[in-house]
């Protein structure tokens, strides 16, 4: 076995190899939607956020425009305040509403923005007025059986 | 006597542990030996070039046809299980996971130290057994920047290679198999990969692990080989002693870097 | 040589000292118990070929690492050419080696190297000689030897003989001022026997180097060498010119050279008598 076909097989094999790691960098995961893009940041306060992690997706319109970056609890408001990477494409006006969805019944959580009429756009570490915490399902079945208990029939005496 | 015998056995037990530890250490020693000798290794490339064909491009047919049916029997596997709980879109996410996380740096693993670490240390082994290694140190050669750095260097360039390998022919006939269980098309199912399997987390840890790996395997492959006694039998059970000790080392290293990386996820 | 690749070196060999070898008293064991070699005293001159007999296990190799530099002794000296071994840096000891020229037991070719690459090894390794040189150089020495046609063969395509004779090539790729040879005759042919044995004889002569043949075989070292030490459990029990050792009363010498089975060396192997032994059967 000469040096140069040993060179030459090496040579393949390495490129083969690198090749392998950037497919699965690119095509089995999600590269792309990470690094490259330019971003800016935009904040927003939440009661509550629910099963949202980091990196979750933000969405306007069902098409993702960025992730979540930070999650921490303000010590004074005892509010969650949500840090999101915004592509810099996509300019977002002061009086849009970010929610907190889940995209199906159990899938994942994500923040919903939904666009509102404002003429002004908001900045790099602008913050979003109006948000929406997640359902939080015990909440939801507490709040059912309370309407349902208000708006059963009420007992003779008190009806008339 | 059974006391005798007790009494026999517990000093056995305490003198293997002792010589075991005591093997550790050199073999800690060994390894930063064979860091301060590895200069030659990258100034006369062709060295080390050569050994990583015959760890690398000499395995890719092992690890490729592994890749393969690990790939696809995943998919059969997981589709079973994933369908009962009304999960089956999910397959594609499940196996390449799976493959990126933990089987691709792992099967790989083991495979590379059964072929590339088995012979290795057979070669070491011979080399040492047949004077090959003293006729170079009277001709003022140093065998460990010539013959173990090397190979030590080409073993843990190929391992990250191969596991990744590992892994594109898993997900890629895992796709093949997948998509025609669920029926669905090509491309949501690339695009529910994608969307499951993150660059940051997943593959960086894949790739990390398999770098471990790769470095404990080919230490282990040439210090067995390098202190193996210089007999038939002494290169037959160095060679056994790096499959099983690799082997084994990879399963542990395993647990212990996925606790690491991956105990926080579910967390956040 | 010239083109030797230089390190710099306190070390002087002194090529011209009368004695290229001498050991003073060298004591040397492996294990602190048990010595191989206790005081021994033993002079290699200048230019001749001194032949070191004794049982397996005598200490002979260990006597041939002592003087590479590949072993240290507990006690005394070794010198080589006026230089004492244990005193040498890594420099000097770089510098013994490229003067001394060894052959391994059985050979110890490379195996994944052709015959051609084993001859050009010292010489691609310890200097700075262009390829067509050192082309030239190898095969000056395969013709040497007689294996010129076998330059592109690998070691594992020779027969026993051949590769000894690559191995003695490889020896003396680099002109050394001392060679030594491990066992040379060990499991030859008659033919390579001779053969061996001449090469090593007229290499020596040719070189104007000093040659140490550690040896069992008693018929071919008497036909070639000028010297010949006896060692016995690390210490050096007879010696003599090929002619007093064979004129020699000796009974160590006798029985060494005449090969009887027992006298000085025993035949049995230390064991209970043999009338205990049948005893302890029969009660």
């Amino acid at each position: 076995m000469n040096r140069t076909t040993i060179d030459f097989w090496v040579g393949i094999f390495v490129l083969i190899g690198i090749g392998a790691v950037v497919f699965l960098a690119l095509r089995v995961g999600n590269l792309t939607s990470l690094t490259t893009t330019p971003s800016y940041r935009l904040e927003a306060h939440f009661d509550n956020i629910g099963g949202l992690k980091l990196r979750a997706p933000v969405k306007a319109a069902g098409v993702a425009v960025g992730r979540v970056d930070r999650i921490q609890l303000d010590p004074r408001s005892y509010e969650a305040v949500v840090t999101m990477r915004i592509d810099n494409g996509y300019q977002f006006s002061k009086d849009t509403i970010a929610s907190i969805l889940t995209s199906g019944l159990l899938g994942e959580v994500y923040i919903g923005l939904a666009v509102g009429g404002d003429p002004q756009m908001l900045a790099d570490g602008g913050q979003i007025g109006k948000t929406q915490s997640a359902v939080v399902l015990e909440k939801l079945i507490s709040q059912f059986m309370f309407d349902k208990a208000s708006s059963a029939p009420a007992p003779a005496g008190a009806a008339k | 006597m059974p006391a005798d015998a007790l009494g026999r056995g517990v000093r056995r037990l305490g003198a293997g542990t002792i010589n075991a530890v005591v093997r550790i250490g050199y073999a800690a020693r060994f390894f930063v030996a064979i860091l301060t000798h590895s200069p030659q290794s990258i100034l006369r490339v062709g060295l080390t070039t050569r050994e990583i064909y015959f760890a690398g491009v000499l395995s890719l047919v092992i690890i490729l046809l592994s890749g393969l049916f690990v790939g696809m029997v995943l998919a059969l596997q997981g589709f079973d299980v994933l369908e009962k709980y009304g999960a089956g879109d999910s397959l594609g996410v499940f196996v390449a996971l799976s493959l990126v996380r933990e089987l691709g740096p792992v099967v790989a693993g083991l495979l590379f130290a059964s072929r590339a670490g088995s012979a290795i240390t057979a070669e070491i082994g011979l080399m040492k057994t047949t004077d090959q290694l003293a006729a170079m140190e009277m001709m003022a050669v140093d065998p460990l920047s010539r013959i173990v750095a090397p190979r030590f260097w080409g073993g843990v360039i190929s391992m990250p290679l191969l596991a990744a390998l590992f892994s594109v022919v898993g997900v890629f006939f895992e796709n093949i198999v997948g998509v025609r269980l669920i029926g669905a098309d090509s491309g949501t199912f690339w695009g529910n990969m994608r969307a499951g399997v993150g660059f940051w987390p997943d593959i960086t840890n894949g790739i990390i692990k398999s770098c471990v790996f790769g470095v404990a395997v080919c230490l282990i492959a040439v210090f067995e080989g390098y202190t193996a006694k210089p007999t038939a039998e002494g290169v037959a059970t160095a060679t056994t002693r790096t499959v099983v000790i690799g082997s084994l080392a990879i399963l542990a290293l395993d647990f212990v870097l996925t606790v690491f990386m991956f105990r926080g996820m579910g967390a956040k | 040589m010239a083109h030797l690749k230089h390190r710099a070196s306190s070390v002087a060999f002194d090529a011209q000292s009368a004695n290229a070898v001498e050991l003073k008293g060298v004591t040397f064991g492996y294990d602190r118990r048990r010595p191989v070699l206790a005081a021994i005293d033993m002079t290699i001159p200048r230019g001749k070929v001194v032949a070191i007999m004794g049982a397996s296990g005598s200490g002979k190799t260990t006597i041939l690492r002592l003087i590479g530099g590949q072993l240290r002794p507990v006690k005394g000296r070794v010198v080589v050419a006026g230089q004492s071994v244990a005193d040498l840096d890594r420099a000097g000891l770089f510098g013994l080696r490229r003067r001394v020229g060894m052959l391994f037991q059985f050979g110890a070719l490379f195996t994944d190297l052709t015959v051609f690459e084993n001859i050009a090894f010292p010489m691609r390794e310890l200097t700075d000689l262009p390829d067509e040189l050192i082309r030239d150089l190898v095969l000056m020495k395969l013709n040497a030897v007689g294996l010129r046609g076998s330059a592109q063969l690998k070691p594992s395509e020779l027969s026993g003989g051949m590769a000894r004779r690559v191995a003695l090539a490889r020896a003396i790729a680099l002109d050394p001022m001392l060679v030594m040879y491990d066992e040379p005759f060990a499991g030859l042919d008659p033919i390579s026997l001779g053969v061996v044995g001449q090469l090593i004889r007229r290499m020596n002569d040719a070189l104007g180097s000093t040659s140490v043949v550690v040896t069992h075989d008693i018929y071919e070292s008497l036909k070639i060498v000028d010297y010949i030490y006896f060692v016995s459990e690390g210490r050096v029990i007879a010696k003599g010119t090929p002619d007093e050792v064979r004129a020699s009363t000796d009974p160590f010498v006798r029985q060494f050279v005449d090969g009887e089975p027992d006298g000085p060396v025993p035949f049995h192997v230390r064991a209970r008598p043999l009338a205990a032994e049948f005893a302890a059967h029969a009660g």
